[in-house]
């Protein structure tokens, strides 16, 4: 097992708790685990990355190299081209299709849809309108983790329950609420991937 | 699960509490700042106690720790590469009287300057006070190191500088603790023939540390840190600190075999690095950072088998990663999608709402009524002002550099001359450049955006902020009557425009104090309280 994933979107937005749950969640399936952040600066409104690698023998760096990422999710789907060059052949990227407006040239979003499309299968997430859904749109991280899920390589119950210790000091009702969300992401996801 | 997932600012920490320091004294700074953040938010060390407010400045960080060291305990001191440049008086002489408890000195560089104003490399202050350095390259051997280095610095009775770089800070991996040890009891060390640095004590103990360079060698020899990776081929790899993961990185990936020198502690092991000398013909030198062993390598006239930034091998500035290790072996780069045209820069900004918006606001409209309008201004988040669509500062270098340059500008005969700066700065060198002025009777205005905490670095406590700042101000001598306070807000606009225009048009030191708490701080409060009712 060996996975790199580059983590995007803006400051604000809830890329670190997407990394905290994996990475709980790798560390008790007995992974090895490496997860840089951005700290500072960048994080006023900036395009903020998280480079995510798990694997079951030793990693070196903590730098994903150029090729070599297997997926990039975003929370942000502008951001998700940003990163374009990690990408690995025949990799895919999975993107919440909600722009994050706050630059005054940012792109037409049909642009940037049918950039995404030009990619190999990409999964695209109405995550907003989700995790509207799931009880709370602030959830909408959770909702791209859970489309993510099928294709991260670590049970889904390790995520859950992941999930579950990460925001437990919040109650019981922001658990569950996390939890609906990763759940109509992770469906989501799943039915797209069935789709011819 | 007996790993805990830590950043490596965060298994600096808690190799520190393991290894049982009394106290951490810090002022923040990315990437450095949690490190003492996970202490202050540590339960057992709360218990203890372990002291760990913050710090006015470097400093006085440093100065604190030495004087916890001389009383017999452990202390950690932590800040970011520039912070070194603020207390590096005390850090160069401190090697000279040596230590009493365990002192670590943790300083966190920031190559490729993602927030910061330049690159150095800490390991040449190392070199520059004499003192051992170590240089982990993953945040379990961050660990496991912080806790030895105390160890070392009781041993050798010296500081030590543990030294990382922004990619390990701020990176996380599963790390395992070892048992935590007690904190020293007090032994204070009654020792003025090392402590009083009057001439003649300062050159016996100069001679004393010169002395301990052999000593310090043969640690280097023995340690860990540095160790060879057996190899095949003529060319190898001296790979130090984190360019280490970077360099075996490519041998992963690309099945290779070349031997590899992996150095994290310092003075260089000279036997080792002659050995690995007489097994390769040629040598790359991956240093994150300046190329402060390439260069000494190299030696003045060049060796040509010697590969590394000085040869263009790899970039002379910036971060090293695997492609760029990959780039400098030879290894031609594979092609990889390009980033789409479409996509555009999203540069950090003012949160919406911030109060800095609307004192640069006030402060743009009233200086352009004037022929010259420079704003010297400081390093914190209103630095932002100096992008689009604000342009409202034109400088920043150093930590209190708006006050004393402004002064300058001033002494010269610049009008008006116009300082901006936060209360944190203001405190950690910004109060010595007023009384200059004061002294001076410097015609300068001092603009003191007071947001309440210190909020680049996200929100850590200030040294003095509200009416404390206000008393600060009087007793420097700032007379009362041009001391003025403002509310920066949209809908005070005029009234903050007639204040700043008054203080700028007078012809002495005025200082107009902005108050308005930051929005990501007093948002964080009101999510506590509501958490907690």
């Amino acid at each position: 097992m060996h996975i790199n994933i580059i983590l995007a979107g803006v400051g604000g937005q809830g890329i670190l708790s997407i990394a905290a749950v994996i990475g709980r969640a790798a560390l008790q399936s007995n992974l090895t685990i490496r997860q840089t952040e951005v700290h500072g600066m960048s994080q006023r409104g900036g395009a903020v990355q998280s480079h995510l690698r798990i694997s079951d023998r030793e990693i070196y760096s903590d730098l994903i190299a150029e090729g070599t990422a297997q997926m990039i999710l975003s929370v942000e789907p502008h951001e998700a081209l940003r990163y374009l060059p990690f990408l690995a052949p025949e990799s895919r990227i999975i993107t919440s299709i909600d722009p994050f407006v706050n630059v005054e040239n940012y792109p037409a979003i049909e642009d940037i849809l049918a950039e995404l499309n030009r990619t190999n299968r990409p999964v695209l997430v109405n995550a907003a309108e989700l995790a509207r859904e799931a009880g709370n749109a602030r959830t909408s991280n959770m909702v791209m983790l859970g489309a993510a899920a099928p294709y991260i390589g670590i049970a889904t119950e390790q995520l859950e329950s992941a999930i579950g210790e990460l925001f437990h000091a919040k109650g019981p009702d922001i658990v569950d609420i996390n939890i609906r969300a990763f759940r109509k992401g992770q469906e989501l996801s799943q039915t797209q991937a069935t789709e011819p | 699960m007996n790993k805990h997932l830590l950043l490596g600012a965060e298994a600096i920490a808690l190799g520190a509490l393991d290894a049982g320091i009394s106290g951490v004294y810090a002022y923040p700074g990315t990437p450095s700042t949690e490190i003492t953040e996970y202490i202050q938010k540590n339960s057992d060390a709360q218990e203890q106690p372990v002291r760990s407010s913050w710090s006015a400045n470097e400093k006085t960080a440093y100065e604190a720790a030495l004087g916890m060291s001389y009383a017999g305990k452990r202390s950690l001191v932590c800040m970011k590469h520039v912070g070194l440049n603020v207390a590096a008086d005390a850090f160069i002489n401190s090697a000279i009287t040596g230590v009493n408890g365990g002192l670590v000195v943790a300083v966190a560089d920031d190559p490729s300057m993602h927030s910061s104003q330049n690159e150095q490399d800490s390991r040449v202050y190392g070199k520059f006070a004499m003192l051992p350095v170590l240089e982990p390259s993953s945040q379990q051997d961050l660990y496991t190191a912080t806790r030895e280095a105390f160890d070392l610095s009781e041993s050798v009775k010296l500081p030590v500088l543990l030294r990382l770089t922004t990619r390990l800070a701020h990176s996380r991996a599963g790390v395992e603790r070892t048992l935590a040890r007690m904190q020293n009891s007090l032994h204070a060390l009654y020792a003025p023939e090392r402590f009083v640095l009057i001439p003649q004590n300062a050159r016996r103990q100069y001679n004393v540390l010169l002395g301990m360079q052999k000593e310090l060698e043969k640690r280097s020899e023995q340690s860990w840190l540095n160790r060879l990776i057996t190899g095949t081929g003529s060319r190898g790899v001296i790979a130090f600190g984190i360019a280490f993961n970077y360099t075996m990185e490519v041998r992963q990936t690309f099945g290779l075999d070349f031997p590899v020198l992996q150095i994290g502690q310092y003075p260089l092991p000279r036997k080792q690095v002659e050995n690995f000398f007489t097994s390769c013909d040629t040598i790359l030198v991956a240093e994150e950072g300046y190329p402060v062993y390439e260069e000494l390598l190299r030696g003045y006239f060049g060796n040509q088998n010697i590969k590394g930034r000085m040869d263009g091998s790899l970039p002379r500035a910036g971060e090293l990663n695997a492609d760029i290790i990959a780039s400098g072996l030879g290894i031609e780069p594979k092609a990889v999608m390009p980033v789409p045209d479409i996509v555009v820069q999203r540069p950090p900004a003012l949160c919406k709402g911030c109060g800095h918006r609307d004192l640069y606001d006030a402060l743009t409209a009233v200086m352009s009524s004037f022929r010259e309008h420079h704003v010297f201004s400081d390093i914190g988040c209103y630095t932002l002002g100096a992008l689009e669509p604000f342009n409202a500062i034109h400088t920043c270098v150093d930590m209190g550099a708006s006050i004393t340059m402004a002064k300058g500008a001033a002494d010269a005969g610049l009008r008006p001359a116009v300082a901006v700066i936060g209360d944190s700065t203001f405190t950690h060198s910004g109060m010595t450049g007023l009384l200059d002025a004061i002294n001076d009777r410097s015609p300068l205005t001092v603009i003191i955006a007071d947001n309440d905490t210190t909020a680049m670095t996200g929100g850590q406590q200030s040294s003095a902020t509200g009416s404390k700042l206000l008393d600060i101000c009087r007793g420097l001598g700032v007379e009362e009557k041009h001391l003025r306070t403002i509310v920066p807000l949209k809908s005070h606009l005029e009234e903050n425009m007639t204040v700043l225009k008054e203080e700028i048009s007078y012809d002495g030191v005025s200082v107009v104090i902005a108050q308005r708490e930051c929005i990501e701080t007093a948002a964080r409060k009101k999510r506590t309280k509501v958490a907690s009712t």
